[in-house]
This record gives C-alpha cells, sequence and structure tokens, in this order.
C-alpha cells in the first residue's frame, strides 16, 4: 500500500461564468513526481492554486487532504506552512534585487527583529548548492538567464521545508540545456523525499521524469496514468488530453514556392545605449516570400532584440546597415511604421508587453488594426465584435465570452489571443517570437496549421524558438544565432538537433 | 422573486460601477431627511448642480490623466490664471465674449501640450512637471491680478455661463418648457440607447439581463431623469452651467468609449509597452491627453469666473485635489487603464452634494474637510476591495 501525500476530493471551482473545475479527484503519492497535463484552459493552474490557498477555503468545493489531515487554506502562507511551495507559471522574482535577497524574500533571516545579511547570504549559498547553481549570491536577478531564475525559484521554494513542490510549467521558457538541468534537478529532490507535481505541455519531458500523469479536460480528470505500467507514452497521452487522435505533430506543407527577397538585412548592427552594449552584431539575413525562417539560439543570444530592431526600434537602438523591404531601403521610427509597411511581431512576453490583461479579448485582438474596425476614427462595435468571435473560432480561444478579461484566460489562451491579434492585422512578414509558448499539444497544431495557411496565402514568417523540435519540423531554413551575431544559416535539409545546438554554444 | 434575486446578483456582480450610483443616492436621501426636504428643494439642487461644474469638467480631464498613469496638479491654478486673462480680456482689451471663450480654451490647451511636452518628450515625472506648473501658474495668477486685485466682470453673456439659466421659451404652469424637453429628450435618448446596446448583444448572443429587469432598471433610470428634470423646472430650468456639464458628459463619453482615439487611450493606460508594440503612439497619446487637460482647465476658469462674477487672486486654489478626488469616488484606478467620463462627473457631484448639504445642516467647515477625507477614503477602499473580488 502506498501512502498518499495529498488528496483533492471533488473539487469544483467556478468564476463567474465558467466552471473551471468540476468535481476533480486528484491523488499524489509520497516522493513520487507527479505531471498534471490537458489542454489550455483545462484548469491545471487553477487546480493548483485551489491548493496552495490562493483561492482560500469556501471559495471552492470539496476537500484537500495532505498529509493525512483535512486542510483550510485560507492564505497562501498556511499552505506554505504546511510544506507546500508553488513556482507559478510566471516567474515571480524581483530583478532589481539580488540573489540572496530573493530567495528570503518574505522569510527574511532576523536577528532580534534585525535583518541579518551575512547570514541570509551563507543560507542562501546553501540553497543554490542544493540546487547545484553556481552563481554569487550578491548577483542581481536581472543579470541571470531565465534558466538560472527558474532555479533561484526552486531555492527560494526549498528555503521554507517544503514536502510537496508544486511546479507550474517550469520549462516554458527555458531551452533544451536548462530544462535538462532542472529535470535533472527534480529527479535529484525526489530522491531526497521531496513530492513534485509538475505541469508540463513538453510530452518529451513529462515521458521522461512522470512517475504518473493525471490528464485534466475541460475542468475534469480524465485519468491518471502510471509510468511502470507502460501508461506515459505520446499517443495514450495526447489522446486523453485532446479527446482524439494528432498523428503529425508538424502539419506537412505541399508544393512550396518562394518568391522574393521580401526582407533583406546587410551589416545589421543595434546597440542599446541603456544597456551599453551591442545588441545586434553585423547580421546578414533575408526572408524570401513564402518561408517560413527559423531563429534559433539559446536564451539571451539577441534573437529578440534583432526582431524589434526589425519592426520599428521600440527600444531605441542605434541602428547601422541597410534594411531592405521587398527590396526597398527602408528606416521605421516608430512600430506603427513597420506595421505599415507590413511588418508585424508577435511578442514571447505576452502578459508583460502583449496583451492588454484588463481589457476583454475582442479589444485585445482588434487594438493594432483599429482601422479595420472603425470608419473615421469611430468604432463600429458590432465590427469588432464579428471579428473577435471570428478569431476566437479560428484559434479555439477558451473564454466564456468575447467580454472575458484576457487577465482571466489560461496561459495558453492568451497566447492565442495574442497572435490573433497579429493575423487581423494581416501583415506580409509576422515575426513570431516563441508562438507555442505554454500552448498544448493540439492547440499547438492548430497554430502549426495557421502559420501553413498563412504562408500558402503569401504570408512571409521569421520565428524565433527555443524548441529545437518545432525549428526542425516548421523552419525552410534556419538561421542560428549566438551572442548577438549569425553564426550560421542551414537548409532545412541540413539542419538537425546537433548542428543548431554547436553553432548555438560557439 | 426571481426578479429580486436576479437583481441583487446583477448588483453584486456589478457592484464597482453600481457602487457610486447607490451612494449619491444615499446622500441624497439622507440629506433630504436631515435638511426636511430642503437639499431636494429646486433652489438648491439647482444651485448644488452649479457648483458642481467647474470641478466636474477638471474631474473629467484628470480621470483620462490617471488612466494613463500620470497626474496634474497644475490645473487648479491653471484654470485661475486662464480665468483672470479672460476677465483681463473681457473687461481690458474689451473682446467680445464669443472671441475671449475660444481664444481661453485655446491658451488651455497650449498650456496642456506644454505638460505633455515635458512629459512625453523630455521623460519628467508628471508629479514634479505639473508641480513646476502649479507654481508657475499659482505666480502667474498673482503677477496679472496684482495690480487691480479682484476683477469684477460686467459682460452679461459671460456671467450668464455660471450663473444664467437656458431661456424657458414659455412657462406653463409655472414649469421650465425647454427644460423638461430636453429632460425628454435625454430619456428617449437614453431609452434608445439601452434598448439598441441590448438588442445588438442579444444578436451576438452575449448575457443580458432578464426582460424584466432590464424594463425596471430603464424606468429606474428614466424615473430619476425625469423628477431632477421636474425638481429644475419648478425653479429657472436647466443652468447654463448643467448644460455644459451635460456637453462635456456627451463628447468626452463618446470619444473614450466609440472612438479609436479613446480606445488607444484605455491600451497606453493598461499596458504602455504593450500599446507601443502594437502601433500606438504612446507620446501622442500623452500630448493629447494632456491638451484636453488644458482645455478642460480652461473651462474649468470661465466656469468659475463667470460664477464668481470675477476674477480674484486666489481662484483656482485646491481645485486639483478636489477634482482628483472626484476622478477616484468615481472609480478611476491608480494603476491606469480604468475610468470612465460618467464615475468622473458622478463623483464630482458626489462630493459637491457632500459640501451642500453639509452647509445647509451648519456643520463647521472643519468637520467638513473630515468628512469629505474620509468619503475619499471611503470610495477608494471600496473600489479596492471589489476589485481584489472581481478576479
Ligand atoms: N479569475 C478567473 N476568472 C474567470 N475565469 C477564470 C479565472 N481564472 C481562470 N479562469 C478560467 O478557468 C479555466 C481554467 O484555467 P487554468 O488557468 O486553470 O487553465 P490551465 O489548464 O492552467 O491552462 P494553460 O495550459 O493554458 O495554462 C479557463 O477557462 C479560464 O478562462
Ligand atoms: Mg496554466
Amino acid at each position: 500500500m502506498s501512502e498518499y501525500i495529498l488528496e483533492m476530493h471533488q473539487i469544483t471551482k467556478e468564476f463567474t461564468g465558467v466552471k473551471a473545475l468540476s468535481n476533480v479527484n486528484f491523488k499524489v503519492e509520497k516522493g513520487e513526481i507527479h505531471c498534471l497535463i490537458g489542454e489550455n484552459g483545462a484548469g491545471k493552474s487553477t487546480l493548483m492554486k485551489v491548493l496552495s490557498g490562493v483561492y482560500p477555503y469556501g471559495k471552492y468545493k470539496g476537500d484537500i487532504v495532505f498529509n493525512g489531515s483535512i486542510q483550510q487554506f485560507n492564505k497562501i502562507n498556511d499552505s506554505v506552512d504546511a510544506g507546500i511551495a508553488i513556482i507559478y507559471q510566471e516567474l515571480a522574482l524581483f530583478p532589481d534585487l539580488a540573489v540572496y535577497e530573493n530567495i528570503f524574500i518574505g522569510n527574511e533571516v532576523e536577528n532580534r527583529g534585525v535583518l541579518d545579511w551575512n547570514q541570509t547570504i551563507i543560507e542562501s549559498q546553501k540553497m543554490l548548492d542544493k540546487v547545484n547553481l553556481k552563481v554569487n549570491p550578491e548577483t542581481l536577478i536581472k543579470d541571470l538567464g531565465v534558466g538560472k531564475q527558474q532555479l533561484i525559484e526552486i531555492a527560494k521554494a526549498l528555503s521554507k521545508e517544503v514536502k510537496l513542490l508544486i511546479l507550474d510549467e517550469p520549462t516554458a521558457a527555458l531551452n533544451e540545456d536548462d530544462s535538462e538541468n532542472l529535470l535533472r534537478l527534480l529527479r535529484e529532490l525526489k530522491s531526497q523525499g521531496i513530492t513534485c507535481i509538475m505541469i508540463s505541455h513538453k510530452l518529451k519531458e513529462v515521458i521522461s521524469i512522470a512517475d504518473k500523469a493525471t490528464v485534466l479536460r475541460d475542468g475534469e480528470t480524465i485519468c491518471t496514468l502510471d509510468a511502470s505500467k507502460g501508461e506515459i507514452n505520446e499517443s495514450i497521452i495526447i489522446k486523453n488530453m485532446v479527446g482524439r487522435e494528432i498523428n503529425a505533430i508538424y502539419p506537412k506543407r505541399e508544393n512550396k514556392i518562394f518568391g522574393d527577397k521580401i526582407l533583406e538585412l546587410t551589416n545589421w548592427c543595434a546597440y542599446d545605449a541603456q544597456l551599453g552594449r551591442q545588441v545586434s552584431k553585423d547580421v546578414n539575413l533575408h526572408v524570401k516570400q513564402g518561408e517560413i525562417i527559423g531563429l534559433a539560439g539559446l536564451m539571451g543570444s539577441g534573437r529578440t532584440e534583432l526582431a524589434l530592431s526589425i519592426f520599428g526600434n521600440p527600444k531605441s537602438y542605434k541602428l547601422q546597415g541597410d534594411l531592405k523591404l521587398h527590396g526597398k531601403s527602408r528606416q521605421f521610427k516608430h512600430t506603427s511604421e513597420a506595421m505599415k509597411a507590413g511588418i508585424a511581431y508577435v511578442t514571447e512576453d505576452r502578459k508583460g508587453d502583449g496583451l492588454f490583461l484588463i481589457q476583454d479579448i475582442k479589444s485585445n485582438i482588434s487594438v493594432a488594426n483599429m482601422k479595420g474596425i472603425s470608419s473615421n476614427g469611430i468604432i463600429n462595435v458590432n465590427e469588432e465584435i464579428i471579428v473577435g468571435e471570428k478569431y476566437r473560432k479560428s484559434m479555439g480561444i477558451k473564454a466564456s465570452s468575447l467580454e472575458q478579461v484576457v487577465g482571466n484566460l489560461s496561459g495558453g489562451n492568451q497566447q492565442k489571443v495574442s497572435l490573433g491579434k497579429w493575423l487581423f492585422v494581416n501583415p506580409n512578414l509576422l515575426i513570431l517570437d516563441e508562438p507555442t509558448r505554454g500552448i498544448d499539444v493540439g492547440a499547438k497544431f492548430e497554430i502549426y496549421t495557421v502559420m501553413n495557411k498563412l504562408i500558402s496565402d503569401g504570408m512571409s514568417i521569421i520565428m524565433i524558438s527555443s524548441e529545437l523540435g518545432e525549428i526542425l519540423g516548421m523552419s525552410d531554413r534556419v538561421y542560428v544565432m549566438a551572442k548577438s551575431e549569425i553564426k550560421g544559416v542551414l537548409t532545412s535539409e541540413e539542419a538537425s538537433q546537433e548542428k543548431i545546438m554547436q553553432l548555438a554554444t560557439q | 422573486m426571481k426578479l429580486y434575486m436576479e437583481a441583487k446578483e446583477l448588483i453584486s456582480d456589478n457592484i464597482r460601477d453600481y457602487g457610486m450610483y447607490i451612494a449619491l443616492i444615499v446622500i441624497f436621501i439622507t440629506f433630504s431627511i436631515l435638511t426636511d426636504g430642503l437639499f431636494m428643494s429646486s433652489r438648491n439642487l439647482s444651485n448644488l448642480l452649479d457648483s458642481a461644474g467647474y470641478i466636474a469638467v477638471l474631474a473629467v480631464g484628470v480621470m483620462l490623466v490617471i488612466v494613463i498613469r500620470h497626474i496634474d496638479l497644475s490645473i487648479g491654478f491653471l484654470a485661475g490664471f486662464l480665468g483672470a486673462i479672460a476677465a483681463i480680456l473681457l473687461m481690458q482689451v474689451g473682446l467680445s465674449v464669443y472671441l475671449v471663450i475660444p481664444i481661453i480654451l485655446i491658451l488651455g490647451i497650449i498650456a496642456g501640450l506644454a505638460t505633455g511636452f515635458l512629459v512625453a518628450k523630455v521623460g519628467i515625472p508628471a508629479f514634479v512637471a505639473t508641480l513646476a506648473g502649479w507654481l508657475i501658474y499659482r505666480g502667474a495668477l498673482l503677477l496679472v491680478t496684482e495690480r487691480t486685485g479682484t476683477i469684477i466682470v460686467q459682460d452679461d453673456k459671460f456671467n450668464a455661463i455660471g450663473n444664467g439659466f437656458i431661456p424657458s421659451l414659455m412657462q406653463v404652469n409655472g414649469l421650465h418648457v425647454l427644460t423638461l424637453l430636453v429632460g425628454a429628450l435625454g430619456i428617449l435618448f437614453y431609452i434608445y440607447g439601452a434598448v439598441s446596446n441590448r438588442r445588438n448583444k442579444m444578436k451576438y448572443s452575449f448575457d443580458v439581463v432578464s426582460k424584466q429587469l432590464f424594463l425596471l432598471q430603464l424606468v429606474f433610470v428614466s424615473a430619476i431623469i425625469a423628477y431632477i428634470t421636474w425638481i429644475l423646472a419648478g425653479y429657472n430650468g436647466f443652468s447654463w452651467t448643467v448644460i455644459v456639464m451635460l456637453i462635456v458628459l456627451l463628447v468626452y463619453h463618446f470619444f473614450t468609449t466609440k472612438t479609436v482615439l479613446g480606445r488607444h487611450i484605455y491600451a497606453v493606460g493598461s499596458n504602455p509597452e504593450a500599446a507601443h508594440l502594437s502601433g500606438i503612439n504612446v507620446s501622442k497619446i500623452t500630448f493629447l491627453v494632456f491638451g484636453s487637460m488644458g482645455m478642460l482647465s480652461a473651462l474649468s476658469g470661465i466656469l468659475f469666473t463667470a460664477r464668481l462674477q470675477s476674477a480674484t487672486t486666489t481662484a483656482g486654489t485646491l481645485f486639483e485635489l478636489d477634482a482628483i478626488a472626484a476622478a477616484y469616488v468615481g472609480g478611476v484606478s491608480a494603476a491606469g487603464g480604468v475610468g470612465k467620463v460618467t464615475g468622473a462627473i458622478i463623483g464630482a457631484v458626489v462630493m459637491a452634494s457632500l459640501t451642500n448639504g453639509m452647509n445647509l445642516m451648519g456643520v463647521g467647515i472643519a468637520p467638513q474637510y473630515i468628512i469629505r477625507g474620509s468619503v475619499l477614503a471611503l470610495a477608494v477602499i471600496f473600489d479596492v476591495t471589489t476589485r481584489k473580488r472581481g478576479k
């Protein structure tokens, strides 16, 4: 008889108008790594928020049994005291504070009411050792890559007697190396007896790490799969998640025809005066009509900066070199000029600079193309609804209505809104920055299908991605960046995981 | 009973939107009882609305400034200063009202754009830039009134803006006919708007309230408009100040809810980085909002000067704080991106009613400040807690 550290019985959670969870049962055994999987909006994050006391006792129905006793968490600190630590989908570190300050924030080391910084630093060093991270505790968070930041989140969790560690899509923003590193750490924690719940859309990871996997769909438990019974494999997971089978993850594109060069950069340099460093160095790159260009590289290799320097230069870099659009040299003073010229950029940071979280779905979709729903500067509300409805359907955005506030959508559905917004702009050149981050397998397939359709309608796409599978599966040519430079370009035939990683780590 | 449940749910779901109206009604009823009905008399109500006017227009402007996450402290003395300029142009230069008003409004816009320039282009925090403006306009006001002291305005047309009433066309049973007409038109407008809005929502199968509740809403709001119109019609009818307020309300309501620029303002307020990446020119919007603020300050100055029939050396003192308070009572959020024109105007009326009611009751000035401060704090506490709950 194995022992359950956590049992959630008949959990039901409603928001006005939506039932996010209905009678969910979820059991986790002591010492296992249990993955929670399901489509976007299935209710995974909500279930974990119920568990950690974000939604206090009484705001949901059902029972939580943790460590053998029924728990009633009224606030997050209650669950922390019980030994539950949660790392949310969005990192919650303070970029301008040092590593040691972040690790002990809210849990400060005091000596008679006075903060003891020396002790804090010593303690934080211990935590860093636990997560095998070699950084100086006095480094500022903003100077670290996302991968390391994620480890610091875990170090922070470990600083408080944790029995159950919950990670909500911890690897969504990580590249393969960092993800591998994180998974290794989880295994190690497991060997020390820490139970772990991990939410992930990356099936490969789930397969490699999970002892059990529970699938949620539309707020209901579908099943719990057991690795020891050989149930955790791609096809079983997908079938349970999506409710149907998906044969190819990357849909094939028939008869590829490439036209003229749409975009051409020659000796393109961008200098960030604020950071005082070169963010693009001598970039030479071109995109033909009908091409999907993959832009691969590690986090911080300068891909986003390159995209921004093309898209109207919103960060006011000092630019040098030549940008040709349809064969004509161009200079854009503002994002709106780049948009007029037919360029669109879908940001990687949907919450930070992509969406208007307090506004509803329809205004988020229309915001970049108000011309499309207005005449003489006056908005046609009906038109806006029709447009919103169109993209809600075509992108499969799961929401109670078009008037739902975007901040309340699940992470993946937010991503779909962000994409829909730019599709409505109908650009010639679409720059996608991590387009499928946090998106479930079914929806990924839909997004790839949309990309193929756009290409066949004559669009061109630059896709920045840290997921090598996606780069290999979708791109016609791959540019690899490292240290703000293009280190090489590979055709789809030449490209392979090894070659890309080799160039990226040069 | 079902209707009651639905109404209860509707109110608790939209408590943020309705809270202000409920507060206003409570305040009105309380003061009516405490003053034996004096508060709701024609003359007092008319007086109350006139005294809310010059703050209400400022509140609308500053509400938008707060929506884009800035603040403007200079508006009070800018209003005072421009009011004094208006008085000088009328009395000392001898220009006609029809020239003075547009000149003052344009001066206001220029002053606002100057603030906008400092904030959007130079990058000075709005608090500091407009604190400088506060000092400068205060000095400027003293400078132009120093020699003469208070400037008496003897221009009937100009003074009518602050004291006069719209012509009645004819009196029937002592009632002001044009006022009744305007009120009736307002009700028709409201009903038409509400019905077509509901139809539209049903067409796209959005949530709408049940038919009975909808009818109840229609009747309720129409009754309130009718009642206020009726009371005002018993005295001198709508004052020009009320008309100006209504025009500002209509124009800004339309502007903020129905136009692309209005939408851009809220986009910039709710996420400036995302707005920039969506092709919205953030500094243009900043200029626009501060320009509009300047114009409304000028309008406020005109209303106030006309109401006093003179420009004084201290005109505009603390207007900015009253306006900011009104905007917050009206539900604007300091985090940006949230705020309604109707809210700002109701907020100004709430604050004016408090002053007016307490004056009628003979409450001293000291408790008045304390009570108004408490109401402001309560309003914001209410706003913050209901917002949390909404999440
Ligand atoms: N505060 C809220 N108000 C209204 N609806 C909400 C709120 N929070 C979540 N929801 C809804 O609950 C459902 C479940 O959301 P949840 O965030 O749990 O999904 P998820 O499984 O984590 O998805 P993803 O993989 O995209 O992160 C969604 O339909 C979402 O729109
Ligand atoms: Mg989630």
